[in-house]
């Protein structure tokens, strides 16, 4: 083994390690990004036409994470043997440069305040017995004011399409009314609502809602970020998630901040380097380096740094932190320990309307940032006291662009036959005149809903795969319920002529066969204490004070809306800390 | 139906000998997977004549052809699906497959040991021997189509083992595939004539939608065309 030295070593290329390293070189330090996937230039392999074909894409996951190299295990219950996540179905993990930021949709949103102290304002409104037994529920240990900057900032580089609500507390557009201010306006005008989305504004504004058009990181025009590089105007062609966008519309860090990267000799990329561990000191105090294995030659290569910054997908961030011996891991029986503590997901049902045979949908049209949401159901927007539960779920029509192999597999839907005669007719008429409606929820933390090591199976290289113990709880499901039945009044005021309301059933456990969202968080938490976050405010590891680990495995709870934004948001207010503080007196920056 | 003209075989040609296609990826693998640029009538390459007439005729249940147009078999499922075997999916290499392999739940998923290839190869004989033993010795294939339709609706709810795996989880592998066979590109043996997409009024991969994002619910006005060029 030889080792070599650099100033900082990201691990993973996604949104959070691009972040990361363009920060760090334009600080000054030579920065290696380590990835374990392929490189990927949307150029190349994502070129039209070969790139928008739908079986190798979104059916033979082209972009995922292939499992057969590493996976999870997963359990519902504490006393389950957990059984490996053998073929993608329920998340897709992205791999290769980019991450889930080359497939993600590009939803784009910023936090609703609330959520970033949801422990203090459900004590505050409804007192502390309104916690269920058993739910973890923390405040971030962050405000909106102190990352309003970086949302900012992250905007401007995903070139993001959106309409505000209010400018430096004045009105300034039709926009969420429930989004917090904003210094500056979005860098382009929100994206056009399609058919269904335009049916859904006018509907859910007739039954009283506020509907607003999603904040997309899809280009509604021509534009050019601070780092120089340039998007193209989205087409609705509907391959966003799953996909690289051939148009360059869709953000990712493949357009938009590694072409300015790779230009800097700070910046090494290393791909197909598969790090096995974060290697500390003997005290286990301090970083000094990596230990990966290169997948090309087989060979384990030793890298020394004065920083690393742990920044892979949200479990694979936990899962290295356990292997590497990092803070304490989380022991739900004794309630001690960090790593692992508070895992948590996203509730998310899809219910569907079908309009009169004279309305086309055509819902192969689309952007995956695009639609038109409420949020009068979200966070702690509404009344919880005479509930009964924590959290709520921003509603939506997000026509991503519907694929005729996935719309087929999945059927007709309602009673309608799957296969076999009188499919054919049922699914025509849900292709071509129904719309989806999604409640994209909040999903809390719990005692017992963690992530380990697996004490049975290994991933190709001989370590343990990571453990999920994980089902919903009845919180989450009457949330979901509750917030469902509010879609029906919007259903009928579009004109439907039938729908089918989906969602959460009492007692439902969580099914690994079938997709939901890639929207996994925590286990490795933001807070501000050690006893219950494994991060300080600033992502920093409470226990080894030159790593950061940065990504939605820094959520305490599965906020409602998609957490792209605020993974990008915190990757800049770290990265900010980092130069402003910490890389003048490398250090603990919070004192426990 | 068009046929693939000379152009679109000098288009083919250009996109497949192309670096963009070939140099990234898995594109060296799914080679084999490919449509030839001359389609014959297809030789199974995976499937043995007894599974290839099996086959044939249960993708035909599934998407059978009626008054919307053709069924599964004439649209190139069974092709499409022979074809998958010999790509990474059919070998199982996109899934993890290290034991041990347990029983557990199936909300937690799959937890078979074997591949597509081996599921079919299982799945088939027994599914063909549960036909001839309810319907006096004859296979699946030679049975009538009210017939067949009841034995893969036996599968559809049983746990009834075939072979290792369970009837209900073949008969989706089966539904699945084929259905992917109907919709997907043809560029990869199935979806003839663009017919599935036809269908459904998916126009492929024109991908291009600026002028009609909302048009008030009128119908897309165009009709398919594939990656290789290729028009309904």
């Amino acid at each position: 083994m030889n080792a070599r030295k650099t100033d900082a070593i990201v691990i993973g290329a996604g949104w959070a390690g691009s972040i990361l390293a363009k920060e760090l070189t334009e600080a000054g330090l030579s920065v290696t990004v380590l990835e374990r996937g392929d490189d990927r230039a949307t150029a190349v392999e994502g070129d039209y036409p070969s790139s928008i074909d739908e079986l190798r894409g979104a059916i033979r996951h082209r972009l995922f994470q292939n499992l057969s190299q590493t996976t999870v295990t997963i359990r519902n219950t504490v006393g389950q043997v957990a059984v490996p996540y053998r073929r993608l179905a329920a998340f897709l993990p992205g791999e290769g440069v980019g991450g889930a930021g080359l497939h993600w949709s590009g939803v784009h949103f910023r936090v609703a305040p609330d959520d970033l102290a949801l422990r203090t304002n459900v004590i505050a409104r409804y007192g502390k017995s309104f916690i269920p037994e058993g739910m973890n529920l923390q405040d971030y240990d962050v405000t909106y004011e102190e990352l309003e900057p970086f949302f900012d900032k992250a905007e401007k580089v995903f070139g993001t399409s959106g309409e505000p609500y209010t400018i430096q507390g004045k009105i300034a557009g039709k926009g969420n009314p429930f989004a917090p201010d904003r210094s500056d306006a979005f860098p382009l005008p929100a994206m056009k609502d399609v058919y269904s989305a335009s049916l859904f504004k006018t509907a859910a504004a007739n039954v009283g809602y506020h509907p607003y058009s999603l904040p997309a990181a899809n280009a509604s025009a021509p534009y050019t970020n601070p780092y120089g590089v340039q998007m193209g105007p989205c087409n609705f062609c509907g391959y966003c998630s799953g996909y690289d966008c051939y148009m360059y519309s869709k953000a990712s860090p493949n357009v938009n901040i590694l072409p300015s990267l790779r230009q800097d000799p700070k910046f090494t990329l290393i791909t197909k380097a598969h790090v096995l561990k974060v290697n500390l000191d003997s005290e286990k105090k301090k970083a000094t380096g990596v230990t990966y294995l290169d997948l090309q030659t087989r060979q384990q290569v030793e890298l020394e740094a004065d920083l690393v910054i742990v920044s892979a997908f949200q479990f694979h961030n936990v899962h290295l932190m356990l292997l590497s011996g990092i803070g304490q891991p989380y022991d739900p029986v004794a309630n001690t320990g960090t790593v692992g503590r508070n895992f948590v997901y996203q509730t998310i049902t899809t219910s569907r309307a079908w309009l009169p045979s004279t309305h086309y949908t055509n819902q192969f049209i689309g952007a995956g940032g695009a639609g038109v949401a409420i949020d009068d159901f979200n966070s702690m927007n509404f009344d919880h006291g005479p509930l009964g539960f924590v959290g709520g779920s921003p509603v939506w029509v997000n026509q991503a662009g519907a694929k005729p192999i996935a719309a087929a597999i999945g059927g007709p839907g309602g009673k309608a036959p799957a296969w076999g005669e009188g499919y054919k007719d049922a699914m025509v008429e849900t292709y071509r005149h129904s719309l989806t409606i999604d409640a994209h929820g909040s999903n809390m933390a719990y005692r017992d809903v963690y992530l380990d090591l697996d004490p049975t199976y290994t991933d190709a290289y001989g370590q343990p795969l990571l453990r999920m113990t994980f089902t919903w709880k009845d919180n989450d499901i009457r949330m979901n319920q509750y917030v469902v039945s509010k879609i029906e009044p919007i259903m009928k005021a579009m004109g439907a002529t039938r729908y089918s309301l989906e969602k959460l059933a009492t007692d439902q456990l969580f099914d690994t066969r079938r997709y939901q969202t890639t929207h996994l968080g925590g286990g490795a938490v933001m807070g501000a204490d050690p006893q219950t976050s494994a991060v300080n405010r600033y992502l920093q590891s409470w226990d080894v004070p030159n790593v950061f680990v940065i990504g939605a495995s820094a959520f305490p709870q599965g906020m409602g809306y998609n957490p792209t934004g605020m993974v990008a948001a915190l990757a800049y207010w770290s990265a900010h800390h980092i130069r402003t503080t910490y890389l003048k007196n490398p250090g603990p920056m919070v004192r426990a | 139906m068009k046929r693939p003209s000379s152009t679109r075989r000098r288009f083919m040609g250009g996109l497949l000998g192309s670096a963009s296609f070939w140099l990234y990826s898995d594109h060296e693998v799914w080679a084999d997977a490919l449509t030839a640029v001359d389609a014959g009538p297809y030789t199974p390459r995976y499937f043995n004549q007894e599974e290839w007439r099996f086959l044939n005729a249960a993708c035909e249940r599934i998407f059978p052809t009626d008054a919307h147009g053709p069924g599964a078999r004439s649209l190139g499922a069974p092709e499409f699906i022979d074809r998958q075997m010999d790509t990474p999916y059919g070998h199982g290499k996109l899934w993890y497959m290290s034991g041990p392999f347990l029983n557990a739940p199936e909300n937690l998923g799959y937890q078979l040991s074997l591949p597509p290839r081996d599921i079919y190869r299982q799945g088939i004989a027994a599914a063909d021997a549960y036909a001839r033993q309810h319907h006096d010795g004859r296979s699946f294939a030679d049975l009538d189509a009210s017939a067949q339709t009841a034995v893969l609706k036996d599968l559809e709810h049983s746990e009834m083992p075939l072979g290792s795996v369970p009837a209900h989880f073949f008969f989706e592998q089966l539904r699945q595939n084929t259905l992917e066979g109907v919709f997907s590109d043809p560029l990869h043996g199935g979806n003839k004539g663009l017919a599935g997409w036809t269908l459904l009024g998916f126009p492929g991969a024109r991908a291009d939608f600026m002028d009609w994002v909302n048009q008030q619910g009128a119908p897309y006005p165009f009709g398919p065309v594939s990656i290789s060029g290729e028009t309904a």
